[in-house]
Parts: structure tokens; C-alpha cells; sequence
């Protein structure tokens, strides 16, 4: 579905990518792990096209990316729930919800999707007029995943999602993304959380000072000496 | 319950027209003076709020609007031994000599030539953000203003234009306010003004959700001018005389002072802060004359009420920086809550301790 072949993106004369390569399968959750500063979000700027890369390509089912304005990318099919959450804040849970359909104009369908929506975080029904920036952490990330799905994406891209959140609500917002992906989502997740990320994943890549170091499935990476020692905090007798 | 709020509507505005009716027959001409002008900046306060507040975009760029619209419609509404008149320095340019238009489509041309200037000014300013933005709209107003006093034979220069007809009156000023308020929440309902709020709350995420952030703020920017070319052709046609020094960018501040009283990003908040800062601006006159404290006497200073005008926005940016309505609008049933509340009402304290419970 997604291809990204030898990416390179430099910021002033440092590079940050040295040329990766990945690859998201329609149907699977694809996660991208590593420490601060590994390049994942450069990775996934350069996707949306916030970061203009030095070389390589991007292709999403053929098409190349890079020529695509970000504004289009909803259009294609791609959406992003970006890192920090970024809601709306001062507009309310539903005018947030209504915006994340904008560029569609099928009422019908809209309205199911609001009610699917509603169905996965019964929170934000409750809180359907409340300014979003009155929602407390947690809400608000659920708020911004409803907000990219109502533009019914076919490939969900999230930007940490567990970021400053309390682990009982990581784990619930986990869920969900397992969820999003049983309803037939594709999703690229980026996550310094490798170990709820790689539980979760059908595949993993892990990425360390711009060069992806490993890649496998969920349960190889995990039982990953190297991972283990890295991410997962945990020491290799 | 939707019918009894239609209902409530429908009185206020009957009570509304009443008294314009009743203002028309007894206020003498400097009260009706007054309610001109508060129509009129509840007009140039919701272009300069959907500008500012709704989309986000720091412009200071509004008095050069509302020049363009006040000279379009004065230099077209003129009759022709008026223009002759006022053209003693240099002939008036060719075509515009002959030309009389009545007061509506030049209104209207005035607004749109606003317009236009909004999209050539905007085209390269909207690339900018925040201060920045703020610093090139304000110099293309003051472009504006300067081109204007040096179009001699256009414009008649730094002499100004005496003698336009006054067809503004009570009715064209509130008439045309009401359409604008109209047109602005209809407009701040739609899917545009989602997106225009959008963009001003974060706009890495409006553009991920598929919005065009150059289109719709060039949009927002564009029906902005619009309504100032209107507001300021008004304005010209009710003082009877135009010149270019009143649309320096002391004109764009008072627009600014308005919305920022009366909430950024807020209908309501606009139209009642338009009607209080121009009445007040008003009454504040006496300050400007001699007081009589009975102790002492504080000789009259010109300008006084401006200090003290000067320090009620430093009150207001302090301490209300949300200003009186923030981003809410007014409905029936806050009215009536708040009336609810208010404890020396019938029942009203009752009410307040119930709900605290």
C-alpha cells in the first residue's frame, strides 16, 4: 500500500534519514519504533509532505507522494492524527468531528460514520458540546483518532499516540487501534512505547540515528535481544 | 419550544424596527448621527472580526479597505457641478467626470474593488503569519492611503471630496447591518466557517484534514474587505465629505478595539461592543471641556477622552482579554438562564442555591 524506498531528508546540512526503506501492507498494523531523535517523525513528515526529502521515493498503491500537497492527502485515502493531538481547541467535540469530515460531502454516510465514531469512544458522545480543549488528555487524543477517522481513511498514520498519557488510558487507547484495524484500517503507528506498539503489530520497524536497524514481525522484534536491551528496558542475562 | 424561540425572535425584531421608527421621528440629528455610526461599525467590526477573529489572520489593513469603498461610492454618487466644484486644482480624469452612478451599485462596486485590493494584497501578505502578517497588511493600508492623496486627478488628493449626496440614513445603515449579520452567521455556520475557525486554532491539523489554507483565508480575507469597502462607502455618504487622512491607521485600531471588546470570534460580542464604544466615544466628549469638581476646576484638554480611552483598552487587554462574549453567541435559552440566575429575581436565588446543590 505504502512504499518508501531509500529516503533521504536533510535539515541544513545533517542528514536525519540516510535512506530508509519500508513498506505498509494493505490490512496490517505497521509500527515504526526508536528512540528521540531516531527519525521517525521526519519519517512521517516527509509522508504528509510537511518535509521536502533530499532523495528516494514515497508511493502510496503506485502513486507518488511527494508531488502530493498535503491538503490532498485525505482525498487519497491517508489520514494522520499528528503528535501532541492538535484538536481544535476552542471549537466543540462535534464541530471537531465535522471537520475531520471536510472534504467529504456524502451526509449519509458522514452521519454513520459520526455514530461509529460515538459507538468506539462512548466518552465523546457524552461530551458532544463541550469545547475540546476542556477534554482532559486522554479524551482529547480520543477525540483526535475520531477526528481522523471521520475522513474514513484506508491507511491511519498516528504520531504517538501514548504520548503524556497515563498507562491505564495507553492501554485503552490501544485497544481501540486494535479495534480501528479489525473494522479493516490500515495503520502505521509511530511509537517510542515499543512495547505496546510491538504487541500490537503485525510488523516492526525499529529505527535508530536515521538507518532502520531491524525489521520483523511484532513477536520476533520483541524477543529481540537487541530490542530488548534498547527499548525495552529490560535486562539480557 | 423552537417555535417559542422563533417567536421571541421575531418580537425583538419587530421591537427593534419600532424603535428605529421612533428614533427617526423624535432623536434630533446628532442623536441619529450616532445611531448611523454604531450601524456602521457593527458593519466594519464583523468584516474586521471574520478577518481577525473568526480566521485568525492578524490584518491591520482595514482602513485601507474602507478608503477604497468610501472614495468608490463618493466619486460615483457625486453630481456633476459638485464634482466640478471640488476639482479646481487639476481636472477630474476623464471617464469619472461624466459618470453618476446611483447609490446602490456604487456601494457595491465600492465593495468589490475592495475586494479585488484584498486579492492582490493578500496574494503575497497571506504567506505570512502572525506579527508578520500584521506588519505588511498594516503597510499595504497605509499604501492605499498614500496612493489615494497622491491620485490628484482621481481623487482630488489631500483636498478630499465635499458635497456627497447623503442618501445614508437610519434605514440604509441598520438595513445593511442587519443583512451583514445575517450573512456572517449563515457564513460562520457553514462548512467555510468550520474551516475558517479551523485554521485558526491549528492549522498543521486544518490542512491534514484536507483544508486549503491559502484558499480559505484569502476567502475570509476577500469577504472581509468587502464589507469594509461597504462600511466605508456608508461612512462617506453619511459625513458627506471623504478625505484621505481619517483612514490612517488609527480608523484600523478603533475597528480593532471593537472586536477585541467584544470578543474575538464572536457575532454577538461585535454588534453590542460597535454600539458601546461608539456611544461612549460620544459621551466621553465631556471630558474634553472644562469639569467642575467643586473643589477644582480640571481645564478643558482636547484629546482627554482619548487618554482615557487609551486606558480602558489597556483595562479590557488586561483583564478581559477575552472581552465581553469571548467566542459564544447570544441564544434564547443562555438569556434565559442568565436571567434565571440573576438572584434578585423572582425565584432567581432560590433557583442558584438548587443548582448549587
Amino acid at each position: 500500500m505504502l512504499k518508501i524506498k531509500d529516503l533521504i531528508v536533510a535539515y541544513g546540512g545533517i542528514e536525519a534519514l540516510k535512506g530508509i526503506s519500508l513498506e505498509v501492507e494493505e490490512g496490517k498494523i505497521v509500527t515504526l519504533v526508536g528512540a528521540n531523535g531516531a527519525g521517525k517523525s521526519t519519517t512521517l513528515r516527509s509522508i504528509v509532505g510537511l518535509t521536502k526529502p533530499k532523495g528516494g521515493a514515497i508511493e502510496f498503491e503506485g502513486k507518488n507522494l511527494l508531488t502530493v500537497p498535503t491538503k490532498d492527502l485525505v482525498r487519497l485515502g491517508i489520514t494522520l492524527v499528528p503528535e501532541g493531538r492538535r484538536v481544535f481547541a476552542n471549537l466543540t467535540v462535534l464541530e471537531n468531528l465535522k471537520l475531520g469530515a471536510f472534504y467529504r460531502n456524502d451526509e449519509k454516510e458522514i452521519k454513520r460514520d459520526m455514530e461509529w465514531v460515538y459507538e468506539l469512544f462512548p466518552r465523546l458522545k457524552e461530551r458532544t458540546w463541550q469545547t475540546a480543549g476542556t477534554l482532559s488528555g486522554g479524551e482529547q487524543q480520543m477525540l483526535a483518532v475520531g477526528r481522523a477517522l471521520m475522513s474514513k481513511p484506508r491507511l491511519l498514520m498516528m504520531d504517538e499516540p501514548s504520548l503524556g498519557l497515563a498507562p491505564l488510558i495507553v492501554r485503552e487507547i490501544f485497544e481501540i487501534i486494535k479495534e480501528i484495524h479489525r473494522q479493516g484500517v490500515t495503520i502505521l503507528l509511530i511509537e517510542q512505547n515499543a512495547n505496546a506498539a510491538l504487541h500490537i503489530a503485525d510488523k516492526g520497524y525499529v529505527m535508530e540515528t536515521g538507518r532502520i536497524i531491524l525489521d520483523g514481525t511484532g513477536k520476533e522484534l520483541l524477543t529481540n535481544d537487541e530490542v530488548k536491551k534498547a527499548y525495552l528496558g529490560e535486562s539480557v542475562h | 419550544m423552537k417555535n417559542k424561540k422563533n417567536l421571541y425572535t421575531l418580537i425583538s425584531i419587530v421591537l427593534v424596527f419600532l424603535f428605529l421608527v421612533y428614533a427617526n421621528k423624535n432623536f434630533d440629528s446628532y442623536q441619529i448621527r450616532i445611531m448611523n455610526l454604531c450601524a456602521i461599525y457593527v458593519i466594519l467590526g464583523l468584516s474586521m472580526n471574520l478577518i481577525n477573529g473568526f480566521t485568525g489572520l492578524f490584518s491591520l489593513g482595514h482602513a485601507g479597505f474602507m478608503a477604497i469603498g468610501a472614495y468608490t461610492t463618493a466619486i460615483l454618487t457625486m453630481p456633476l457641478a459638485v464634482k466640478e466644484s471640488n476639482f479646481f486644482l487639476a481636472p477630474m480624469a476623464a471617464p469619472l467626470n461624466s459618470i453618476v452612478w446611483p447609490f446602490v451599485p456604487a456601494l457595491l462596486l465600492g465593495g468589490l474593488l475592495s475586494a479585488a485590493a484584498a486579492f492582490v494584497i493578500g496574494a503575497p501578505a497571506l504567506r505570512l503569519k502572525g506579527d508578520y502578517l500584521a506588519i505588511a497588511t498594516l503597510g499595504f493600508g497605509e499604501i492605499i492611503r498614500i496612493l489615494i492623496t497622491n491620485a490628484q486627478r482621481v481623487t482630488n488628493g489631500a483636498l478630499g471630496l465635499k458635497g456627497i449626496p447623503d442618501t445614508t440614513n437610519i434605514w440604509w445603515t441598520f438595513g445593511i447591518a442587519a443583512l451583514t449579520i445575517v450573512f456572517m452567521t449563515l457564513l460562520i455556520n457553514s462548512s467555510y466557517g468550520r474551516a475558517f475557525k479551523a485554521i485558526r486554532e491549528d492549522e498543521i491539523a486544518a490542512e491534514n484534514m484536507g483544508i486549503s489554507l491559502f484558499k480559505h483565508k484569502m476567502l475570509a480575507f476577500i469577504i472581509g474587505a468587502f464589507f469594509a469597502g461597504i462600511g466605508g462607502g456608508l461612512l462617506g455618504s453619511l459625513l458627506g465629505t471623504v478625505d484621505p487622512k481619517p483612514f490612517n491607521f488609527m480608523m484600523t485600531f478603533n475597528i480593532l478595539f471593537i472586536i477585541v471588546l467584544g470578543g474575538m470570534g464572536s457575532i454577538t460580542g461585535t454588534v453590542i461592543s460597535a454600539f458601546i464604544v461608539t456611544i461612549s466615544m460620544e459621551a466621553l466628549r465631556v471630558l474634553d471641556s472644562s469639569i467642575n469638581l467643586g473643589f477644582m476646576v480640571i481645564p478643558g484638554i482636547t484629546g482627554m477622552r482619548m487618554v482615557i480611552y487609551s486606558l480602558l483598552l489597556i483595562v479590557v487587554i488586561i483583564y478581559f482579554r477575552r472581552g465581553l462574549m469571548g467566542t459564544s453567541e447570544f441564544s434564547w435559552d443562555k438569556a434565559f438562564e442568565f436571567f434565571k440566575r440573576l438572584p434578585l429575581s423572582k425565584g432567581g436565588a432560590k433557583n442558584a442555591v438548587t443548582k448549587n446543590k
